[in-house]
């Protein structure tokens, strides 16, 4: 029994969803948490957000991800910790590995929740589908249950000054559990934060015309406010955005504290990859537009003329 | 080397969720369905790839109901040759490893070298079907690749990776892709293409002719209590010129919404 939590780690530190997921873990009650950290870390700070012990898979083989070596690596834990229940957040380790793991162990997967509690101590995940137009629970029936969690879907706590013992190994893997080998990384188009991850976005619509409009309007507004620019599917489908910057049920789903909407209407697919951000501001010329449904703050009118506007007054404040 | 496809119908994006009376799943009476967005890219993609001559025979493999005839022969229209068709009463109830183990059964029969996947299903939006059929075949895998390359048994794709990067990984066939957005802008079909994919096989398989049976695809998953989520409170209107709105709205944005 117990909980084993998948930490993410950046540059060998824990990640901040690490602590998300532990300290979750912790208050659902339903066994020893151990926390497992695949490559080389600083693994010391765990225990203080939730971790009753910790398994460090110190291995270079697991430094840089593959599907092969971590899958493995996972299997591993799971059997040398008995758990009953596997949480790991829903990244790229979550959509690739998780599955994997889930077909391998016949253990039930349930993915990208954005809340989890415990019933009867059974775990039960709260997860968006049909792109975050319904909400559905979701159990597993089988001896081991897998959870994929959405980045910031918990509060971090305080640290405390608690510390776990840390059990190191190699995981059970070497090179040869690479199978798909990276040769290279890209890095993204932009410096800004991923659009899943970011916490403000200024987002633009077909109504901006041409790509060097939105250009000259959407990305700069973005600039002044901190925020990563996005686009609706008609934008980028036709060619105002790349792929990257879209935001509705076939693009990203986002999840900010502010989105503002330039000249989008707010068609249904849109609406389900946005609607859960906190505040939702709305600039459009037709004031039936949907979106305004479901705006904290619209105003009904040319975004071109208060774009600019917008942009001085943030930049008063901001810069 | 034949190259198959995963495909699979779901609701049009464009849909008005309604929950059904037992909270397990939506309303499908008045649904406009269509292929999963996804799966378009892997389609194209699969599609290109015969073309080229990497592929001899692009196989699609769905599972589903005679409902979705329409949107296999719109597949078969756009390039496909034939399709493999599961339907089992006992998936009815299945879960994404029940259809990982039968679509595996499936692909395995048919000697494919290479399958293409939608990155997910933009229904259930688990993305968890593919890695599992993965796994069920012993073959690799790469996830969400907006890139490929074939050359013999070797591969090149680009694939998407932490906050907004990309790696480029290198493997070896047989493997396991799931396509995103960006990968390729699937094609229409045209009218000759439509009176060609009627004459194209559609064999229907079930679990027994997979070699497998109830059990196999028992769900492992059980969903429940599905609700819409909460309406949001009513907003504000802001109004008067321009400069005044963008004046207010920011100051509101800091001292009322504390966003900024």
């Amino acid at each position: 029994m117990g909980i084993l939590v998948l930490c993410d780690t950046d540059g060998g530190v824990p990640r901040k969803s690490a602590y998300e997921l532990l300290g979750k873990a912790k208050a659902l009650g339903l066994g020893t948490v151990t926390a497992l950290v695949l490559g080389p870390a600083d693994v010391s700070s765990l225990g203080g957000y939730g971790a009753d012990a910790v398994l460090h898979y110190n291995n270079a083989a697991l430094a840089t991800y593959s599907t092969g070596a971590t899958v493995k690596a996972l299997a591993n834990a799971v059997a040398a910790t008995g758990a009953g229940y596997v949480l790991g957040s829903a990244n790229q380790v979550g959509r690739d590995a998780f599955p994997r793991l889930a077909a391998r162990l016949g253990a039930g997967l349930v993915v990208e929740c954005t809340d989890l509690r415990s019933e009867g101590g059974k775990l039960v995940g709260r997860r968006p589908v049909y792109g975050g137009k319904a909400l559905v629970d979701a159990r597993v029936q089988s001896a081991v249950g897998l959870f994929t969690v959405r980045p910031n879907s918990f509060p971090i706590a305080a640290p405390t000054a608690a510390t776990a013992a840390v059990t190191t190994g190699d995981g059970g893997v070497s090179a040869s559990d690479i199978d798909v080998k990276v040769v290279q990384t890209l890095a993204p188009d932009s410096k800004q934060v991923d659009l899943t991850e970011a916490d403000r976005i200024v987002a633009g619509g077909r109504s901006l015309k041409s790509k060097e409009l939105f250009d000259s309007v959407v990305r700069p507004l973005a600039a002044a406010v901190h925020a990563t620019p996005g686009a609706s599917r008609a934008a980028v489908d036709a060619g105002l955005a790349t792929h990257g910057d879209q935001v509705g049920q076939t693009g990203k789903v986002v999840n900010p504290s502010l989105y503002i909407a330039l000249g989008i209407s707010g068609a249904i697919q849109h609406l389900a990859g946005m609607r859960t951000s906190r505040v939702i501001v709305a600039v459009n010329k037709d004031a039936d537009a949907p979106i305004f449904q479901f705006a904290t703050y619209g105003y009904v009118g040319d975004l071109f003329e208060i774009a600019p506007l917008l942009q001085k007054e943030f930049e008063k404040i901001l810069a | 080397m034949k190259i198959g496809v995963c495909l699979k119908q779901v609701p049009a994006t464009d849909s008005r969720v309604v929950v059904n009376a037992t909270a397990n799943g939506i309303v499908t009476n008045d649904v406009k369905w269509e292929i999963n967005p996804y799966d378009e890219y892997a389609l194209e993609e699969g599609v290109r790839l015969k073309q080229s001559g990497k592929g001899t025979e692009v196989v699609i493999f769905t599972v589903g109901g005679a409902d979705c005839e329409q949107r296999l022969r719109d597949a078969l229209a756009r390039g496909a040759d034939r399709v493999v068709r599961i339907e089992d009463p006992a998936l009815a109830g299945s879960d994404a490893l029940g259809y990982a183990r039968a679509l595996g059964a499936a692909i395995k029969a048919e000697d494919i070298g290479l399958l293409l996947c939608g990155r997910q299903a933009v229904d259930g939006d688990n993305g968890a079907v593919p890695a599992m059929i993965a796994e069920v075949l012993g073959w690799s895998q790469v996830s969400w690749i907006d890139k490929l390359g074939v050359e013999g048994a070797s591969f090149t794709a680009n694939r998407a990776a932490g906050r907004g990067s990309k790696e480029v990984v290198t493997g070896t066939l047989p493997a396991v892709f799931t396509c995103d957005k960006g990968l390729n802008e699937p094609r229409m079909a045209k009218l000759p293409d439509i009176m060609a994919a009627r004459k194209k096989a559609i064999v229907v398989k079930n679990l027994a002719a997979l070699g497998l049976d109830a059990g196999a695809v028992a769900a492992l998953v059980v969903e429940d209590a599905m609700s819409l989520p909460p309406a949001r409170p009513a907003g504000r209107k802001l109004t008067g010129d321009a400069a005044t709105v963008a004046h207010e709205l920011v100051r509101l944005l800091r001292e009322e919404a504390k966003v900024i």
